[in-house]
């Protein structure tokens, strides 16, 4: 019997550098904080979906950390979408009606790793021969490719870190949590044009976890005060375009889940309160207000300009600051966008709360490609 | 096995070198939906899904045109910057990967829509653990 799931504890620890600390402790810190909040122990859990693309059996690591109670663990490598794949297959498993109760948990730990992407093992290394591949290049390559179809421009881009970093200055778990104005954003060192550093996300280290459970179990627990619905749980590849397999294409699927997700929820854009999307990079925040359908095709640029997206704007995205001031730790992103979300459904995101938000919408998408979209709502 | 030979060899699998050395671009192109491919030796159509026998082998051509383009201005040790790193439409397909040099570090350089063709030059002298070289392509500007 399909029914509605629900998030009863979520949490990510702080982001940043744990140099002396192993990913299973990263991940059970998140894990023990939220089975804590949901109000249950690790002997309620009944099936554990897990991620972490530096770690392998990182599900197991974490439970020989908090519990080994012999539970189904499954881990998951799904780039940028694996915390939000966990929840995805929590919701799959429990509406299959398997489990009430089930764990996630996105770890990475980046401390040292550099700049992503490059170099592609091979005879010899092709770097600056076969363009770039690092991921500033791609994320600015798509940027350019937007650019000339919105006429969107380099200040356009470096005002998306304007926002999110003003806005982590109201988020205690923000990495970077400092006001960066235009002009420092658009003079600091230019990384790939049209990103500079200051429009890249963060390598750090983190980790999130959340407790999914059935409706039943919920009000079996008497837990509906704190459960947040998943209206919608969605993800998909990247379907066929003209470019492939040249240019990744992070619009294509994340339009896909998009759709997905709407349906599922009964819900239209306008329906939803606050977005939680992946600014890895700057520019792709502005290419998602499109994807996502928070406004139509060619006004990604307008909605940005007319403050739509700031808090106390329309629909306000990336509250938190998003992955450019939390950080991105890789598996960890996907349910650290839940917990964002969660914080505003609750009331209790603070200073930088979303007034009466009821619905929210969280993305994620990782190259390769594998977008995840969710919609959660506060009864 | 013998491990170096006089002749370059190829870096990508989207280019041939002859018996006398001469190299040239090669693609293959799905004779039920038309999409091209960058490659000599796909598995089936990533479009349409048609197996194999239906990919044929085509030249493409040497002139295209700047779809989206980025200057690189922080690299890896030992990739000299900046260069330009640029996705190109051939004319009539496939879509190419490269390097564009020759060129200008401005926004003007990067622009959509800017004609370039494709040159063949060693792999910027980097060999394989073998001592052997490759022959890449990198792209330039097409002078009026
Ligand atoms: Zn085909």
């Amino acid at each position: 019997m399909s029914q509605d799931t629900y998030i009863v504890g979520i949490h990510m620890i702080d982001f940043g550098r744990y140099p002396h600390r192993t990913p299973a402790q990263l991940g059970a810190q998140a894990a023990l904080e939220a089975l804590d909040e949901a109000g249950v122990t690790i002997h309620d859990i009944e099936a554990v979906f897990s991620g972490s693309n530096y770690t392998t059996m990182i599900g197991q690591k974490i439970l020989q950390q908090i519990g080994q109670t012999g539970v189904q663990i499954i881990n998951l490598v799904n780039a940028c979408s694996t915390g939000a794949s966990a929840v995805r297959m929590a919701t799959t498993a429990i509406r299959a009606g398997e489990f009430d109760t089930v764990l996630c948990v996105g770890v990475e730990q980046m401390t040292g790793l550099g700049m992503l992407g490059g170099a592609v093992p091979g005879s010899i290394p092709t770097e600056g021969i076969l363009g770039s591949a690092t991921m500033p290049a791609v994320f600015g390559e798509s940027g350019m490719e937007y650019a000339a179809r919105s006429g969107a421009t380099f200040a356009d881009f470096a005002q998306v870190a304007v926002k999110n970093h003003h806005n982590a200055t109201m988020n205690p778990k923000a990495f970077l949590r400092k006001e960066t104005p235009l002009d420092m954003v658009m003079e600091a060192e230019m990384i790939a044009y049209p990103l500079t550093k200051l429009m890249c996300s963060v390598n750090v280290d983190g980790a999130a976890a959340a407790v999914v459970m059935s409706e039943k179990k919920v009000k079996e627990l008497g837990l509906m005060d704190r459960a947040v619905r998943i209206r919608a749980s969605s993800m998909a590849s990247a379907p066929w375009q003209e470019r492939d397999p040249v240019m990744h294409d992070v619009n294509g699927p994340t339009r896909l889940a998009a759709q997905k997700a709407y349906a599922m929820a009964g819900v239209d854009p306008k329906d939803i309160d606050l977005v939680e999307l992946h600014d890895c990079f700057a520019s792709v925040e502005i290419q998602h207000y499109e994807n996502l359908g928070l406004c139509g095709d060619g006004e990604g640029v307008k909605l940005l300009r007319d403050k739509t997206t700031e808090i106390g704007g329309r629909i306000p995205v990336n509250a938190s600051g998003g992955l450019l001031s939390k950080g991105h730790p890789i598996a960890a992103t996907g349910i650290a966008n839940m917990y964002e979300i969660v914080q505003h459904l609750r009331g209790h995101a603070g200073e930088r709360q979303v007034q009466g938000a009821k619905i929210g919408m969280t993305h994620v998408v990782g190259l390769g490609t594998s977008a995840a979209v969710h919609i959660l709502e506060k009864m | 096995m013998t491990t170096t030979t006089e002749l370059p060899r190829a870096a990508f699998p989207f280019i041939v070198v002859d018996d006398m050395g001469r190299p040239a671009l090669t693609a293959q192109r799905c004779t039920k939906c038309g999409a091209t491919y960058p490659d000599s030796e796909r598995m089936a159509c990533g479009k349409c899904g048609a197996r194999a026998d239906a990919l044929e082998a085509f030249s493409p051509a040497m002139e295209g045109t700047l779809h989206s383009a980025v200057i690189v201005r922080r690299g890896f040790p030992g990739v000299e910057v900046p260069f330009i790193s640029a996705v190109v439409d051939l004319d009539g397909g496939p879509t190419l990967k490269g390097t564009l040099r020759h060129s200008g570090f401005e926004l003007d350089d990067i622009q959509q829509g800017r004609r370039v063709k494709v040159v063949f030059d060693d792999a910027l002298g980097r060999q394989d653990k073998n001592g052997n070289s490759y022959i890449a392509h990198h792209f330039e500007p097409l002078s009026a």
